[in-house]
């Protein structure tokens, strides 16, 4: 299916091959080209269909990857932290309550500074129990040291799991990077994707040479010291400066990923922003519902723009503040609730992006399609309603509003 | 190969000293006899524990050969994942095929409790690599609490000696039982004090072709409270009362190594610790009788698995 014909260097972007497949299926087939060491993963909906795909190459032979069926989202992760120690490219997947079960080795992961990569497949957190897409667990792992890459399509999946690598693997990042696939709406949703060709997709993503491991000829290297009061604080430090870092270094491996694919990406996405005064700030996969709001919006004379956030971790606050410069309302759209907390976690970010502005734009939080809730446009449309009118009477409320939520026996539109 | 020490004595064993386990302590002379019997380059993942705390502080370590500790549960999953890209990097050509061992240490806690299902993951997927349980019946690391390892009326500072309860109201886990139970090839339990046995074992357990266990006793001269000097005297008297029996199980079948007959009563290794001294002082007969009862059992049901006939037990004088 894949023309794997040698192509000479700087020969422009590749001939990719368009395939009918899911968000899921897409990474799985991006799994296939990378041809990881190991992949260790336990099931959980909805993240199955990528191990479940994975699974089946490795069954016919087409990868000489180990793939570790652990007994657990913890283990899974554990396994990872294991072979990349040992030299391994190791990649694993998972999905709300299953990232919640591997929270202690999200942060020995980035640690030990191991460039795993993790599919993770937004879900809502349990109680009550629910197997829908909301971004309740990303914004969990928020503060655990990874790089987090968020996309809106099967296409952007497939990509961003190749670019993923590229940013982790990088010898000044060494860090775990997240390649968030929003639950469902993108795992599940069949679209057309452009595949690039193995070969093109194993000269990009090249081969995983770290300068130490465990498996390495005379190694006598300890990972996973024990640190006192005497380093902790210095290897802290460092982890994070790592993390800031590997900002411009998403931005090189986008710009390469472009020139093979010739699918330009930045790490903000935005849509009609160039004299946009009233914008709507979002994660993930409800890009399009915005893009026909702001439509919608500047059908009315109201200069609407989008942004979408594509790289969450590190905060890319210096582009965000670059891009809202020209706004004077931001709306901003949490899929996920940020107990307690002054603000939801996307407009936190966004508001201390803003303080540092001159001419700050007002802010305003919105909350939307919690545990698989159906995004419309008409909850975007209102979104615009009510910043068009912060807008005229240059007051917002505090407090966000509940889109599409029923407060009073009804679904609002 | 046969074991001299004097041979041994002229090896590099791969563990410095200098680390900061307490004198007496049973785990660095554990570390040392498996990692002297290896045939093979080693590589080394450790559960959260005081072997781990004590020996790689940042900037020392006193491992001479790789290693890796990443939580206190998953040590046995660490092993699953370096076994997995040991295999990987051979098969695409990424490194020499050079033979490797792969062994964890983990204390009971670790084993026992909360690694329990990490282990059982492990073992049941069948990864080749070596598990060591440094069993000294408690968390010690965080202070002398009780684990599923800890033996029926055994002070600890999670089951104190009350006026009400004395020690630990349950006996113990068969765990060497629970890990043969998944059908791997080599299960043993071994003993800090016999050398040779250990040393034997691990080899053994190197060449088992699938996951091998060792269920080493380990006291704990601060946890049980006896002298430091005491340890292999206080190991051999667990064996010797039938408490701690040597035993391999090499595919599925039984083979006691020791003792060859219960020669001491329970009594005698319960007044060599400071954490059965209620147990004692108070005449605690029922409890005392118990563990004699829980031994005897156990020691019984070891000897038909090995094709032995039952001891006459004469009921133990308290």
């Amino acid at each position: 299916m894949v023309d794997t014909q040698e192509r000479p260097a700087s020969a422009g972007p590749a001939t990719s091959t368009a395939i009918a497949v899911n968000g899921g299926e897409a990474v799985a087939y991006a799994l296939k080209q990378i041809e990881p060491e190991v992949v260790a993963a336990y099931p959980i909906t909805p993240q199955t269909l990528i191990i479940e795909k994975f699974a089946e190459y490795c069954a016919d032979g087409l990868v000489r990857t180990e793939y570790i069926n652990v007994e657990s989202e913890h283990a899974a992760l554990s396994a990872c932290v294991g072979a990349s120690a040992a030299g391994a490219r190791a990649i694993t997947a998972t999905a709300g309550p299953g990232l919640a079960l591997m929270f202690e080795m999200l942060g020995v992961a980035s640690g030990m500074r191991l460039p795993i990569v993790m599919h993770l497949c937004t879900r809502a957190l349990s109680a009550p129990l629910n197997i829908l897409g909301d971004h309740s667990d990303a914004m969990a792992m928020r503060e655990t040291g990874w790089v987090m890459l968020s996309g809106s399509s099967p296409q952007e999946a497939y990509d961003l799991a190749l670019v993923a690598q590229t940013i982790a693997e990088h010898p000044d990042v060494m860090l775990p990077t997240a390649n968030l696939v929003d639950g469902f709406m993108v795992t599940h949703a069949v679209e057309r994707v452009d595949v690039l060709p193995d070969d093109v997709v194993r000269e990009y993503v090249g081969e995983y040479e770290p300068e130490t491991s465990l498996l390495a000829e005379g190694s006598t290297a300890t990972y996973g010291a024990l640190d006192f009061r005497d380093y902790y604080f210095e290897h802290r430090r460092q982890q994070e400066a790592a993390l800031y870092r590997s900002r411009p270094i998403v931005e090189q491996a986008l710009k390469r990923f472009g020139e093979i694919s010739g699918r330009d990406y930045n790490i903000l996405e935005p849509y009609r922003m160039e004299d946009a005064e009233v914008v709507l700030v979002l994660l993930g996969s409800a890009e399009g519902q915005a893009h026909a709001a702001v439509d919608a919006a500047r059908a009315t004379g109201l200069k609407a723009g989008a942004l979408r956030v594509r790289l969450f971790r590190p905060f890319p606050t210096k582009a965000v503040a670059e891009a809202l410069s020209g706004a004077r309302v931001v709306g901003v759209l949490d899929r996920a609730i940020g107990f307690g907390s002054v603000d939801n976690p996307l407009l936190s970010d966004i508001k201390s992006t803003l303080w540092t502005q001159s001419n700050r734009p007002l802010t305003k939080g919105f909350v939307y399609g919690l545990g698989g809730r159906v995004v419309t446009l008409g909850q975007f449309n209102q979104a615009f309603d009510e910043l068009r009118s912060a807008l005229e009477s240059g007051e917002v409320p505090l407090e966000p509003t509940y889109l599409g939520l029923r407060e009073d026996g009804e679904v609002s539109e | 190969m046969t074991l001299k020490l004097r041979d041994l004595t002229l090896l590099d064993d791969g563990f410095e000293s200098g680390h900061g386990l307490c004198a007496g302590c049973s785990e660095s002379v554990i570390v040392r006899q498996v990692l002297l019997a290896l045939a093979n380059e080693p590589v080394v993942a450790l559960a959260t524990g005081c072997l781990e705390v004590s020996s790689t502080r940042f900037p020392d370590t006193s491992w001479k050969v790789p290693l890796i500790h990443s939580a206190f549960e998953n040590a046995a999953t660490s092993a699953s994942g370096i076994e997995a890209a040991y295999k990987a990097l051979i098969r695409k050509g990424r490194m020499a095929d050079r033979p490797m061992t792969f062994v964890v240490f983990g204390g009971d806690g670790a084993t026992y409790d909360i690694g329990f299902q990490w282990l059982s993951g492990a073992l049941e997927r069948g990864h080749k690599f070596m598990y060591i349980c440094l069993n000294n019946e408690g968390y010690m690391n965080t202070g002398i609490q009780r684990s599923g390892a800890t033996m029926l009326g055994a002070w600890t500072t999670t089951t104190p000696a009350g006026d009400l309860v004395p020690g630990k109201p349950q006996w113990r886990k068969d765990m060497t039982g629970i890990v043969a139970a998944h059908g791997i090839p080599y299960v043993a339990q071994a003993a800090v004090h016999n050398w040779k046995d250990l040393m034997t074992k691990v080899r053994k357990a190197e060449a088992a072709e699938g996951p091998a266990f060792l269920n080493v006793f380990a006291p704990c001269d601060r946890g049980w409270r006896y002298e430091p000097e005491d340890t292999m005297a206080v190991s051999r008297l667990a064996v010797d009362a039938a408490l701690w029996p040597l035993y391999e199980i090499v595919d599925g079948a039984y083979k006691l190594n020791g003792p060859r007959h219960k020669s001491k009563p329970i009594t005698d290794y319960l007044s060599s610790q400071g954490r059965f001294r209620h147990l004692m002082r108070d005449r605690e007969p029922g409890v005392i009788e118990d563990i004699q009862a829980n031994v005897d059992r156990e020691w019984n049901r070891l000897r038909v698995r090995c094709g032995l006939e039952p001891e006459v037990l004469e009921k133990t004088q308290v």
